[in-house]
Parts: structure tokens; sequence; C-alpha cells
């Protein structure tokens, strides 16, 4: 039922971890619910000067293609800026992992995942900027 | 030892050898049809169902005239239920069955509530067991059937069959219990328990799929079925179609064998499956039971590994076959619905693991299960936000989740 690359995300994730939350540099998403059967946590290290993402790590409770789309959010996110990780698109997961329907859920989560993370990130520096928060 | 490891006996069953070797005959030199009267060819393969019919019988308890053959136990429920509600409408229209029933009675039932029928779903305890005290509350002067499972098939918990039927005789209630999954396990008598209607399958005790029965009183009181198949009248004219007759001998033997085999055989799975349990529980901490702890089949174990998603972990431990009641493993995309009568929380529901030990499995297959289960289980929850949470003390039942 998954593909070959699902298959691979999930048999041998990237950037399984945790950064230290209260670090300044780390911008933390938690997305999901227990209830739901799938939570994930992803966190990202950001490069102050040049707002670019240098590490991200995972963790996540959830079926095969949720933790296959997490590692893969973690290896796109690396080495863009903040910016470019928020073009992200959850169809663009979808794509890469050729996920079936019932799991697209899977990608809209890892999606919401990187997104909260930015704004956990931003909020952190009084970046907020709220009024584009609002309109996503 | 031959991988993968099959461990999902409640799905279904691999045929015995010796149920094979029974069969064979009745493909090619004993192909007749049973309903042939005039030659041979009939006659040999009439002897051969009524042979099976005897060995089906003695091993529930009744009468071979009791037993009617259908395609398995999801026919037999309908023709159970359809065949009394239809039958005694005029007398009634009142069913009670149970919120953990298969989805066999289950949607039976809420078929027959669109056709102006009701029926009362008594609850279960944390353990999935029905209190007879509910049922006999819940008969009324127009209800016509009580349908209670022997064994449930996801948690393995036994219900109180002969006080529930005690209570239904008492009243005059048809009283049915599908059995499919604790026959050959435990013992089961049609008289002591005061079971009406019983449904049988072969493919779950080492016989062959697409047959089953349905047993059918036929004294004391005489239970009537209205036939949900017309046609040729066999079966007493309760269904309709030609004998199945190799599948039928094989269910025969299926059901020799269980005779025979069954109380050494529920021993040793007994002892098999304490040991998984045993081996999990001492290697694993919050693995929850789910079930009842005694009253439960003996090769039967439904744990919840908290923290850990249920499809995720089946794919960690990809050369053994079990099952899980986690949403993302089901056709429905609902967590399990009996876990969630018996109250346990959809978090742990996501995270069940069912495995279903049967006679083909080793001690050595059951300790090669544990390793694998707790490594898999480690290296999820080391991955798993859920478990690091808990570790660091945050009660998860406090945290306010973010929806996806």
């Amino acid at each position: 039922m998954y593909s070959k690359k699902v298959l691979d995300h999930f048999y041998n994730p990237r950037n399984v971890g945790s950064f230290d939350r209260e670090d300044p540099n780390v911008g933390t998403g938690m997305v999901g619910a227990p209830e739901c059967g799938d939570v994930m946590k992803l966190q990202l290290k950001v490069n102050e000067q040049t707002q670019t993402i240098e590490d991200a790590r995972f963790k996540t409770f959830g079926c095969g293609s949720a933790i296959a789309s997490s590692s893969l959010a973690t290896e796109w996110v690396k080495g863009k800026t903040l910016e470019e990780a928020e073009q992200i698109r959850n169809t663009d997961i979808v794509r890469e992992l050729s996920l079936p329907p019932v799991k697209i859920h899977c990608s809209v989560l890892a999606e919401d995942a990187i997104k909260a993370a930015i704004e956990d990130y931003r909020e952190k520096k009084g970046l907020n900027k709220t009024a584009e928060a609002n309109a996503n | 030892m031959k991988l993968p490891i099959y461990m999902d006996y409640h799905a279904t069953t691999p045929v015995d050898p010796r149920v094979v070797k029974a069969m064979l005959p009745y493909f090619t030199e004993k192909f007749g049809n049973a309903a042939s009267r005039n030659h041979t060819f009939g006659w040999e393969a009439e002897e051969a169902v009524e042979a099976a019919r005897e060995q089906i019988a003695k091993l529930v308890g009744g009468v071979s005239k009791e037993i009617v053959f259908t395609s398995g136990a999801t026919e037999s429920d309908n023709l159970a239920v359809k065949g009394v509600a239809y039958m005694y409408r005029e007398k009634g229209d009142h069913l009670i069955t149970v919120a953990t029933e298969h989805k066999a009675i289950l949607d039976t039932c809420k078929a027959l509530e669109r056709d102006g029928f009701k029926v009362t779903y008594l609850p279960v305890d944390k353990n999935g067991l029905i209190s007879p005290d509910d049922v006999r509350r819940a008969i009324t002067d127009k209800t016509i059937l009580v349908t209670v499972m022997l064994a449930n098939n996801e948690i393995g918990t036994i219900h109180p069959i002969k006080e529930i039927g005690a209570i239904c005789k008492e009243k005059g209630v048809i009283f049915h219990t599908d059995a499919t999954q604790g026959i050959g396990k435990l013992p089961f008598h049609v008289q002591e328990l005061n079971v009406d209607l019983a449904s049988l399958s072969a493919h779950k005790m080492y016989g062959p799929k697409g047959i089953g029965a349905l047993y059918v009183r036929k004294r004391n009181p005489r239970v009537l079925l209205h036939p949900i198949i017309d046609g040729g009248g066999h079966e007493r004219g309760m269904r309709s179609g030609t004998l199945a007759v190799p599948s039928i001998v094989g269910f025969g033997k299926a059901c020799e064998i269980a005779m025979q085999e069954m109380a050494q055989e529920s021993e040793r799975l007994r002892r098999l499956r304490d040991r998984l349990k045993e081996g999990l529980y001492s290697r694993l901490e919050d693995v929850y039971l789910n079930g009842h702890p005694e009253k439960r089949l003996p090769h039967n174990l439904n744990v919840s590994f908290a923290y850990v998603e249920g499809e995720s972990l089946l794919m960690t431990i990809s050369d053994i076959a079990v099952s899980s009641g986690s949403a993302c493993t089901s056709a429905s995309l609902e967590p399990s619905y009996v876990l969630k009568a018996l109250g346990v929380g959809e978090d742990l529901a996501h995270t069940s693991i069912r495995f279903g030990l049967g006679r083909f499995n080793t001690e050595e297959e059951v300790d090669y299960v544990i390793d694998n289960v707790v490594s898999a289980v480690q290296k999820l929850r080391a991955m798993s936000p859920l478990y690091e949470m808990a570790s660091q003390g945050i009660d998860l039942k406090s945290v306010e989740w973010a929806e996806g």
C-alpha cells in the first residue's frame, strides 16, 4: 500500500530527536492529538543572522505515513530560509511520497508542524507577523 | 523457525492437513450433488454430508438434524437474527444484543431497525463483560430474540452464556449466540447453556473458508426461521442452495479434531499466551490489557502499548502477522468500536495490538515475537513525542492539543 519512499523514510527516519525547547534559536511546532492517532513534534534550529534553518528534528506518534511525512519535512526545511520553508505545501509531500488519499491528513499535519515551528521561533524573537499568521 | 510468523488466528486459521486430506476425494471422485436422490454419486455425497453433520452436532451438544449449513458465520448470524425476526414478528418486534458484537450481528440489527424492529444494544463493563441482570431487565413482552456472542473476536472476553441462556429460557425468549471465536477452544454444549441458535464458522477452527453452520434447536422449544435465501428447499427449507460437499466434509473433520484435542490444545495455547504476556509485561512499561483478565479466550492477548501507534508498530514488526485496533488499520478509519465500548480512550485504542495464537505456533515463535515487539516498541517510543512528554512527567490528559 505504501510507496518505496514512504517505506524508506519509515524504516530509516531522518533527524529523529529533540532540541532544547528553551534554546532561543529553536522553534518548536507540535500538532495533532493522541485521540486522532497522530501527534507530530517538529523543531527547527535557525541561524539568527541568515534566517536559515540549519538543522531540524522530529518526533512523531502516528502511522507509517505520518512518520515518513515528518521525516521528509525535516529534510526539506534544512538549508531553507524561514520564508522558503513556509512555502512547503502538503501537496508537495503527497506527491513526493505518493501518499494514498486516506493518508493525506498526514501531509497536512506535516505542513502545519512546519508552520507552527516557524511561528514559535518568530514569537520567541518578537518577529511574529500576526497579520500574516492570521491570513494563513 | 520460518518467517513470517502468523499470530492472527482470530482472523482465520490455516486448514489442518488432516482436514485437507479428508476433503480431497470430494472434489474429484466423490463429486456428487447431495440432493441427487437417484444414483450412487448423490448417495455418496449425502452420506458424507450427514457424517459431517453428526461431527458438528456432537461438538456443540446437539443432534445432526439441528445443523443447517451456510456460507459462514456472517450468513449464520443473518439467518438467525433475520430468520427469527421475520418468523416471530407477530409475537413481538424487540431484539436484544450487545454493543461489542461482531458487525455481522450489529449491522443485521441495524437493517432490522430500518424495517421497524426495535433493538436494545446492551453496554459492557470495562472488561468487555455483559451483565445477565442487564439482559433480564431489557426483556419485555415484545422481545423475540436475545443474541450475545460466546467470546469476543477482538478482546477475547467470554460472556456468561449459561446465565443468559437460563434467563431467556425462563422468559420464553429465543437465545442466539455467535460462537465463532469460542467454538473448538471452549467447552460448548447447547443443552447445558440453553442455547437455541448458534453460529459457527469452519475457517476459524482449521477448516476451509466459505463454510459455516447455524445450530437450530428442534425440541424444547422448536425454533422456526424465516429463510433469507429462497430456492430448492435444502436444509429443511431454511437455507436453499447446493451443499458444498468438500467444504462440509472438511468442516466435519475440523470439528472431530477439535473434539479430540480441544482440552489439551487450549491448555497449550493458554501457556503460550501467558508466556507472551509475561514476556511483554516484564520488559516494557505502560502496557495495558484490553479485555477481561481471566474470562478470556485462552489464545487471545489484546494489549495497548501506550505512546506507540498501532499501524507503525505493525509495520515495524513486519515479519509477524497480528492486527491492531488503530484507526489506520481499519477499513472504516475509526479506532475499534469494541475498545470504545469498554471505555478505552481513543488514544489507547490507537495503540492496541491483538495477538491470536493457534495450533501451529511454537514456544520459539512466541519468544521471537516477544523480542521483536519489545524492540519495536522501544524504537517507536524513542521517536514518540508522547513518550517523551510522559517521561518528563507531563500529564498528557492535561495538554491542550492543537488539532491537525
